[in-house]
């Protein structure tokens, strides 16, 4: 499988912070790559890289087997983004949005146009062609900005938390939309601090924290790894979580309390779960036995404190 | 695909700004065409009544000239702050266009190249106005549109050096009131600079204005000396000048 891009010791330093703390990274053609992280883990920082809009402090970096630093232009001419704030542009109608981006690429006026309306139909916006852009919902500008993304026909399409601040109908639209492009061989690459969204979306990705990578993988893969299969959730103080182990053999499976919630980290359905389960019942606590997910791995990795 | 030219770049940059003016165009074209048939009628015809002639001429055609290039400063300075502001900040435009393979030096000639269109047409309207009330004696008028094009262009990089440095719309107080309204008030538009007293006609030598004012009133009047080449040369060396600190204003803005 060829490499789209590949990145060594990667570092983004600021006048007075360090954004991105030496990452290493490859990402494969074809593939839905996503950059997991809470806010500020450079996760925005990598992204600008990718599209050459920010340089490199130091390190490593090729994106289409090209240097971000000299070929920049070249870069931005083959790939599609989808970046964080909304950015349409108010002062012009839907379809001209989409008709005036193009004319920032080498590509003819006509080519542009015929793209422009079956991308508006690819998002669902062919009804919306001649409205002005404060009209539209969230929904429908993300939607929007994805379809300019597209208007060059992207080997490669970086996408900046594409669904944050949307309502579930429109996420799952969204999401729809991008299955559907990584169907079609777009490769993809996608920050996001929604951990059902990287599960949903993600081949492979890596968990971010204060510009490093914490943890690379694929999503089942690393949920096993560092959490297991289930989670057993109690409401209890601390107290009530000491009385609570004290009577269950756990033979060994992690826990962590925080707050008013004990966790017990499971490898299996096994005896364990249920006799945890029995006694919660038994001693009439609130409980949830669930599926293990990326955010317990993400929790795991990076602390439930407050990161900001 | 081949990549794009540094023309293309900063052509397109200048077609986006169009394209947005056209379906504004006629409200803009009321400003161009109200604003200075006001200091027209007020000064030119109220004021003028009790003004002797300056150089055989009524006050009103002493204006006339002044009144056309001082649009396109207020045009270009009004669009380099006001409007290329919000492209940077608010409105996210420029952001969103170095997502494409246009770079910022692309950006920033682009807007320069369109604050020179925008002045061009504002200097037009007002020529039409001044022509139709009888103020312009030359055909040698019609080159205070390739005037308005170069000092919009230059007044418009000034401008957006402010929207580089600038963290509010605030900060543009401090130059209107600072800069743009001494230029107007000081640089031969509504008096005869000669008559001043030389510390202060060389300070005036150092506003922009004053060199854009004297080529449009030797242009209007047909009478252009040899004295127009120096006020194009100190012209031209102010609008590279200002070109040259806007691109590197704006790089520092955007290469974050």
């Amino acid at each position: 499988m060829s490499t789209v891009i590949e990145a060594s010791a990667l570092v983004k330093r600021y006048a007075d912070f360090v954004a991105v703390a030496g990452i290493d990274f490859r990402i494969d053609k074809g593939e839905c790559f996503g950059f997991l992280g809470p806010n500020g883990a450079g996760k925005t920082s990598t992204m600008r890289m990718l599209q050459s809009v920010s340089l490199p402090s130091a390190g490593k970096l090729s994106v289409l087997g090209m240097d971000p630093v000299r070929d920049g232009k070249l870069i931005r001419t083959r790939i599609g983004v989808c970046p964080q704030a909304d950015n349409l542009d108010p002062d012009l109608p839907v379809r001209q949005n989409l008709l005036v981006y193009g004319r920032y690429f080498p590509q003819p006026r006509a080519v542009t146009a015929r793209r422009a309306d079956e991308l508006l139909e690819f998002v669902a916006l062919g009804d919306k062609r001649d409205h002005a852009i404060p009209e539209l919902s969230g929904g429908m500008k993300r939607r929007l900005v994805i379809a300019r993304a597209l208007i060059n026909e992207p080997e490669l399409l970086l996408l900046d938390e594409p669904t944050t601040g949307l309502d579930p109908q429109a996420r799952h639209l969204i999401w729809a939309k991008l299955r559907e492009l990584r169907t079609r061989g777009v490769t993809m690459v996608l920050t996001t601090h929604y951990m059902d969204e990287a599960e949903r979306l993600c081949d492979r990705l890596v968990i971010m924290n204060e510009g490093k990578i914490l943890a690379a993988g694929q999503p089942r893969e690393l949920i096993e790894a560092h959490v297991g299969k289930e989670v057993f959730e109690l409401g209890a103080s601390a107290e009530e979580a000491r009385a609570f182990l004290a009577d269950v053999e756990l033979g060994g499976a992690a826990h962590e309390h925080t707050g008013d919630v004990l966790a017990v980290f499971l490898g299996e359905r096994s005896a364990l779960s249920e006799r945890l389960v029995e006694r919660a019942r038994h001693g009439g606590s609130r409980y949830l036995l669930r599926n293990a997910t990326l955010e317990d791995v993400f929790l795991k990795l990076t602390g439930r404190e407050l990161g900001e | 695909m081949k990549p794009t030219s540094f023309l293309h770049g900063a052509t397109e940059v200048a077609a986006r700004n169009l394209i947005v003016w056209r379906r504004y165009a006629a409200a803009s074209a009321l400003g161009n065409f109200g604003e200075p048939l006001l200091y027209l009628v007020a000064l030119g015809y109220g004021l003028g009544r009790v003004v002797p002639p300056i150089d055989g001429q009524s006050y009103a055609e002493f204006l006339a000239p002044g009144l056309i290039v001082s649009t396109v400063m207020y045009t270009a300075t009004f669009e380099g702050t006001f409007g290329a502001y919000t492209r940077l900040t608010t409105q996210g435009t420029f952001d969103a266009i170095l997502a494409t393979p246009v770079t910022v030096p692309e950006i920033v000639a682009g807007e320069v190249l369109w604050g020179g269109i925008k002045s061009t047409f504002g200097a037009a309207v007002v020529l039409l106005v001044v022509t139709a009330f009888g103020l312009v004696p030359s055909p040698l008028a019609l080159g205070t549109l390739g005037l308005g094009f170069v000092a919009g262009a230059m007044f418009y990089a000034m401008a957006l050096c402010m929207s580089a440095l600038s963290k509010s719309y605030e900060f543009f107080n401090y130059y209107f009131t600072l800069m743009v309204a001494p230029m107007f008030l000081f640089s031969g538009v509504f008096f005869p600079l000669d008559a001043a007293p030389r510390w202060a006609l060389s300070l005036a030598q150092l506003l922009p204005l004053t060199h854009v004012v004297a080529i449009s009133r030797s242009l209007v009047r047909g009478t252009p000396g040899p004295g127009i080449a120096v006020h194009a040369a100190v012209l031209l060396v102010y609008a590279l000048a200002a070109y040259a600190a806007a691109a590197l204003l704006m790089r520092r803005r955007l290469r974050i």
